[in-house]
Formats: structure tokens, C-alpha cells, sequence
């Protein structure tokens, strides 16, 4: 196996299990410290060697999500991949692909990045529109013919003569909440309004990563259509009286999950995925996708400049309908793969979002046109409105 | 006239050049290039035009959300380099003074929290102060409280973090202070008949002033130039100028504004360095150092 993985991130992994119930407090400070002096003495060594034997064969770079997503892909995806062919995957973390946008600017260059666990059409689009997508050759990954029409479709769209990557899951970004303090009957009344609840001010969470998911739920919130705001004054106007009521912007599903098993919030937008991960560990968690609320789809991008024969590869061999059902299962989000060709088991038909047609008519999915055309202006002023503006 | 000429010594010269030139390359020429494009122009995300214009400074210069951000981050750094000098005096102090054999375990003690990363040492507060943290497990338990107390995610647990990172830069620079201070001095001045206060305050703390100093604007420097501590510890008011860099940069990819933010903390916390040699004068750092 592996796995480029620095202190932190297997610190907050570390935090995420002890703030599941996962280990216990004792247990996680004795790791701690016996991480530290393990770093302190081995680090350099164990470095040089991983340094030495990543020399040995062809690698391929994955960025993505972190924690659980990124278990399940290592586990389920990966480690056979690398058992199967000898390559090797390094996965790393990124806190959003415009930080990896933001390196790869600075560096002037794609080397060290190969594939993306992408967001999102409007993503695809922009790093087609930036020059770094490929042209893949869908023969070279067959199992293609199983992922559902209606969410290639909008990739398609966009590069109409091939694609740059294949979608890879869906999930919805709705709302959690914490049943001890939170009613089904009184979420479902308020909907999207649950996040402005003026009694759970300092007991409110919200995802601080992203200007057009506050946006969304603003226009939700000032009864718009989210594909089609008018007035972005009055969605800035309902995220500044969501900014009073909450306690912490959340950066990370890691910091998420934190944030409701430890009861620091009771309420927050939050992705499908974690939160069922949460129930499995048994918090008292619920999730709600309110009216129009936001869904989104994943895709595997590879990056200009990659090993593309070996990427198709990988590609290929995550679409199989074992390794795709045992990720989505993992991850708690849903395969993009035709539940009407591929036979999907409770474990993934259960899960939040998931379609049984296959054809994604009940989700409203970002329109990357024209979010990405108000993104510049948006995004700065969503900045300010955070910070108390 | 030719024995002065033999006579030049040239090793100061040699000595310099390696550290000349890489404050050239390391230090001048990155900053060169931000400054150059903090001129450049943002037409989409990621997407700069060449070109010189002031669009980016006369923004700085007009726009009361910088100026707010940039007080903030000199009240937030004032009241940590306070914070810091009052909590790092004592530790400091302690260790110059005492007589124990293995003083040397003392700095490792010092020195230790370097061996774990920056921000493993600031999340570590979340699972103290937090709501099921050491602190409100310890207060519920005793039945101090019926409810665990906010703590997090306000000024509060940023300063409280701030401080926490970069107490061991002012205990160090007191510490070397102090111990360069002749040991006969204070009871000296005991002699004299001063008391034990009063030859402290008129015999050690004078001389240790430029350890206190150097760490002072240590703390301040690096403080004012934080942008992780807020982002993990803060609410969402709780931020610094930094924090603005990070936004400009990152999530707006208008890297021709981040460029002008950055130099524009460069310029305040390089403002900062000036007053203090002002009146304290950059050779007192030397001094704190030994």
C-alpha cells in the first residue's frame, strides 16, 4: 500500500474516530504520543525507503476527500488496483480542488497530480476551460457502458467529442440534525429555514469551503430558484442572518462529523455520505434534503499530463460493478453505476440520493453556465459576508 | 601602502556572500515578483492579465473591510505579545535562576512542543476546551456546571491558541536575556540595600529588556502573520489579515489581490520592525541572542 499521508491528516483521522466513539480518549492520547515520538525517530528513514521503493513503478497521484472517502477508495478501489497491476496510487488529501488549481498555477505545472476526485460539473468545466483536461478513449474502460446516461450527460455536454473523466458517485448536500434537540416534524416544516432557527443560534453549523453552497441555500432560504437567482442581494442578506446563529464554518468532512458527534452543533447543511456514516456509528443524527435542495455528482478527472493509458486503467478497474458497489458502500455514497443494469444491494440502494431509475430526476444538480459566470463576483463577496461584512 | 593593501582581510566579505545571495534569491526576487503582480489584473478565476494598473491598491487603501481586518490583526497581536510576554517572563525567569543540575532538561522541555506539528499542537485545544474536552468533562463531573461552557471557536480560543504556539519564542529570547546578566548584580544591589522587588525591577528586569523586546516582536511578526490558528480555533468573525491573503489566493484565484495583501502585511509588520528599532534599536536583538 501507498499512501501519502502527512501528521495531520492521520492526526485528524485520529480525531474523527475518537469523536465517533471509535476509541476511547485514553486510547487517543496514547496514540498521539506514540505518534509523535514514532515521527520523531523513524520519519526521515521511513521517508527516504517509501521515497525508494515509489521509484520502483509506475504511480498515478489521486487527490480526493479524505476520511472515509478516501478508506473506502484506498481499501476498496486502490490496494486491489495496486495488487492487480503492480502500479501504484499515491492518494493524497485536498482541501478543494482550487487549492490544487492554486499549486498547480504556482508550480507552472501538472507534475504531481493525475487524478482528481472532481465536484461537480461546474469543476469539470473549469479545468477543461483552463487547458488541463484529456481526450480519454472510452474503449480503453468498458465498463463505461454501466454508469448511467443522465449523469454523463452534462460532461458530455460540455466536451462533446470525449471526456476528461468519468463520473463516479452522486450524494446531496442537505441538512443534519441532532434529534435529541431537533423534531422530524419541526425539520420538515422548516426546511431549508431549520439553518436560521433563531433559538439553536451558537448551536448552528455551516460549510465555510464553498460561496455557491451558502448561495443555495440562501436562495432557498429568500424563496428563489437556485439555478436561476435574480436577486443576490437578498441571498447575501439570508447568509449574514445564518452567519449570526452559527458557532463554527466547517472545512472538512473530518471537522463536520467532529462538530455533530461531539454536540458542538445540533444543525448544519451537511453531505448525505457523512451523515449516514454518523447514523451507522450511532449518533443521533438525521438528515434532510429540503425542497431544491442541492445535488451534485462526482467525477474521476485526470489531469493534462498524466500517465493516460494507466489512468484509463485505474478508471476502468473502479467502475466494476464490485469495486464501485464495495466504494459506494464504503463511502456512504451512491455509485454512478445503472442500478437498472447493475444489480445495487441495500447497502447502497439505503443510502441518501440514491435513484433507482438511474436517471437523476429528482435531484437539482448545480447549471455549471451559470454558476461559474457569477462565481468571480460571488465568491469574493461570500468571503466578506463571513467575516461579519 | 602595500602592506595595507596585503593586509585586507577579505573573510568577512566571503563569509557574507552565500547568505547575501540567498536573501537575494529567497527573500528579494519572490518578493519582487509579488509586487510586480499585485499590478497584474484578475479578469476570471485563475485567469490574470498582464498589465500595470492600481485597481488592486487603491482597493487596499479605500475599502474599510481591509482596514478593519488589518486592526484587528494588530489588536489580536498586540494582546498576544502582552499575553505572551507576562506568561513567558516567570517560565523564563525560572529557568535562568534555578540552581537544578540538569537545567538542559528544562529548554528540551522548552523546545519539546517543536517536535509536534503546528497545527496537531492548535487542534489539540478542541479536545480541551471543547464541548466534551478535559476541561468541561472535569467541570461536569464535579458538578461545577450542569452543562458544558462554551469555550471554542471565539477570540478567546484563538488568542489562548496564538499564545500557546509562540510562548516558547519569548521564553527563549528572555531566557538567553537573563542569563547573559552577570549573576552578582542582583544580590549587588541587595547589598545596597534593595529589596528583593526592587532589585529585580531596577537591576534584572532592565538588563533582560532587549530578550523581552526581541521576543515581543518575534510574537508580534509571527502572530500578525497567522492565518491557521483563526481558521481551526475561530467563530466566524474570528479571523486576521492573513485569513484574507487565503481567501484572495485560494478560494477567489485572484492571486494579483493576494499579491497586494501580502505586500501590504509586509509593509505594516516591516512598519513594526522599524518602530521597534526606533526606539529599542535592531542591535538590542543581537544582544537578546548573546
Amino acid at each position: 500500500m501507498t499512501k501519502k499521508m502527512d501528521d495531520t491528516q492521520r492526526y485528524e483521522r485520529l480525531r474523527e474516530a475518537v469523536g465517533n466513539g471509535d476509541i476511547s480518549r485514553r486510547s487517543f492520547f496514547g496514540l498521539l504520543g506514540s505518534a509523535a515520538i514514532t515521527t520523531g525517530l523513524t520519519g526521515g528513514i521511513m521517508t527516504t525507503m517509501a521515497n525508494q521503493a515509489r521509484a520502483a513503478g509506475m504511480e498515478l497521484n489521486f487527490e480526493g476527500w479524505g476520511g472515509i472517502v478516501s478508506e473506502a477508495l484506498r481499501k476498496h478501489a486502490f490496494n486491489p488496483y495496486e495488487a492487480a497491476t503492480g502500479n501504484k496510487v499515491i492518494d493524497a488529501t485536498f482541501g478543494g480542488e482550487n487549492e490544487v488549481l492554486t499549486k498547480i498555477k504556482a508550480a507552472g505545472s501538472t507534475n504531481g497530480h493525475n487524478i482528481l476526485h472532481s465536484s461537480g460539473v461546474n469543476w469539470y468545466k473549469r479545468w477543461v476551460d483552463n487547458g488541463y483536461g484529456v481526450e480519454l478513449n472510452e474503449d480503453n474502460i468498458p465498463n463505461i457502458k454501466n454508469v448511467m446516461e443522465s449523469i454523463i450527460a452534462p460532461f458530455r455536454e460540455i466536451t462533446p467529442n470525449s471526456l476528461s473523466a468519468v463520473p463516479y458517485d452522486y450524494g446531496t448536500t442537505g441538512i443534519a440534525y441532532n434529534t435529541k434537540y431537533v423534531s422530524e416534524e419541526e425539520a420538515m416544516a422548516l426546511g431549508a429555514d431549520l439553518l436560521l432557527k433563531k433559538d439553536l443560534k451558537g448551536k448552528i453549523g455551516g460549510w465555510g469551503g464553498d460561496w455557491a453552497n451558502r448561495a443555495w441555500y440562501g436562495a432557498l432560504q429568500s424563496g428563489q430558484d437556485p439555478n436561476n437567482i435574480q436577486d443576490w442581494d437578498a441571498v447575501w442578506d439570508k447568509a449574514r442572518e445564518h452567519r449570526d446563529l452559527v458557532l463554527k464554518y466547517w472545512g472538512s468532512g473530518a471537522e463536520l462529523m467532529d462538530l455533530l458527534a461531539k454536540e458542538e452543533i445540533y444543525v448544519t447543511e451537511a453531505w448525505s455520505g457523512r451523515v449516514a456514516a454518523l447514523k451507522k456509528q450511532g449518533h443521533p443524527i438525521a438528515y434532510m434534503d429540503p425542497p431544491n435542495g442541492l445535488a451534485w455528482m462526482e467525477s474521476m478527472f485526470v489531469l493534462k499530463g498524466s500517465p493516460v493509458a494507466a489512468a484509463e486503467e485505474l478508471l476502468n478497474f473502479m467502475l466494476a460493478p464490485e469495486t464501485a458497489i464495495a466504494v459506494a458502500a464504503g463511502q456512504n455514497y451512491p455509485s454512478s453505476l445503472d442500478p437498472t443494469k447493475v444489480e445495487m444491494p441495500e447497502s447502497v440502494s439505503s443510502l441518501p440520493a440514491f435513484d433507482p431509475t438511474g436517471k437523476l430526476e429528482g435531484l437539482v444538480f448545480r447549471d455549471p453556465i451559470k454558476w461559474n459566470a457569477a462565481e468571480k463576483d460571488q465568491s469574493k463577496k461570500w468571503n466578506r459576508v463571513k467575516k461579519g461584512a | 601602502m602595500g602592506d595595507a593593501t596585503v593586509g585586507l582581510d577579505r573573510r568577512p566579505v566571503l563569509l557574507l556572500t552565500p547568505a547575501f545571495f540567498a536573501i537575494i534569491a529567497l527573500v528579494v526576487i519572490p518578493m519582487a515578483f509579488i509586487l510586480v503582480y499585485s499590478f497584474y489584473e484578475n479578469i476570471d478565476l485563475a485567469v490574470d492579465k498582464v498589465a500595470f494598473q492600481f485597481g488592486n491598491w487603491k482597493e487596499v487603501a479605500t475599502d474599510s473591510y481591509y482596514h478593519n481586518a488589518i486592526w484587528k490583526t494588530l489588536r489580536i497581536s498586540l494582546t498576544v505579545t502582552v499575553l505572551a510576554a507576562l506568561l513567558g517572563y516567570i517560565p523564563a525567569y525560572f529557568i535562568a535562576m534555578t540552581k537544578f543540575r540538569h537545567k538542559w532538561l528544562l529548554l528540551l522541555l522548552l523546545i519539546l512542543p517543536f517536535w509536534v506539528s503546528f497545527i496537531i499542537r492548535t487542534l489539540s485545544w478542541i479536545h480541551i476546551l471543547g464541548n466534551q474536552g478535559a476541561l468541561n468533562g472535569l467541570f461536569v463531573t464535579l458538578g461545577l456546571v450542569g452543562e458544558p461552557i462554551r469555550m471554542m471557536f471565539n477570540e478567546f480560543s484563538v488568542m489562548l491558541g496564538l499564545v500557546h504556539v509562540f510562548l516558547p519564542y519569548m521564553i527563549l529570547n528572555i531566557y538567553v536575556s537573563l542569563e547573559g546578566i552577570d549573576g552578582n548584580l542582583e544580590p549587588a544591589a541587595r547589598t545596597l540595600g534593595a529589596k528583593p522587588w526592587q532589585a529585580f525591577k531596577e537591576v534584572t528586569l532592565p538588563l533582560s529588556m532587549p530578550g523581552l523586546a526581541a521576543g515581543s516582536l518575534l510574537v508580534f511578526v509571527l502572530t500578525g502573520g497567522s492565518y491557521v490558528t483563526p481558521l481551526i480555533l475561530g467563530g466566524p468573525s474570528d479571523f486576521l489579515f492573513g485569513n484574507l491573503i487565503y481567501d484572495a489566493v485560494v478560494t477567489e484565484l485572484n492571486w494579483p489581490m493576494g499579491a497586494t495583501l501580502s505586500f501590504t502585511l509586509l509593509v505594516l509588520l516591516g512598519a513594526v520592525v522599524v518602530i521597534y528599532s526606533r526606539f529599542m534599536g535592531l542591535n538590542q536583538l543581537s544582544k537578546a541572542f548573546g
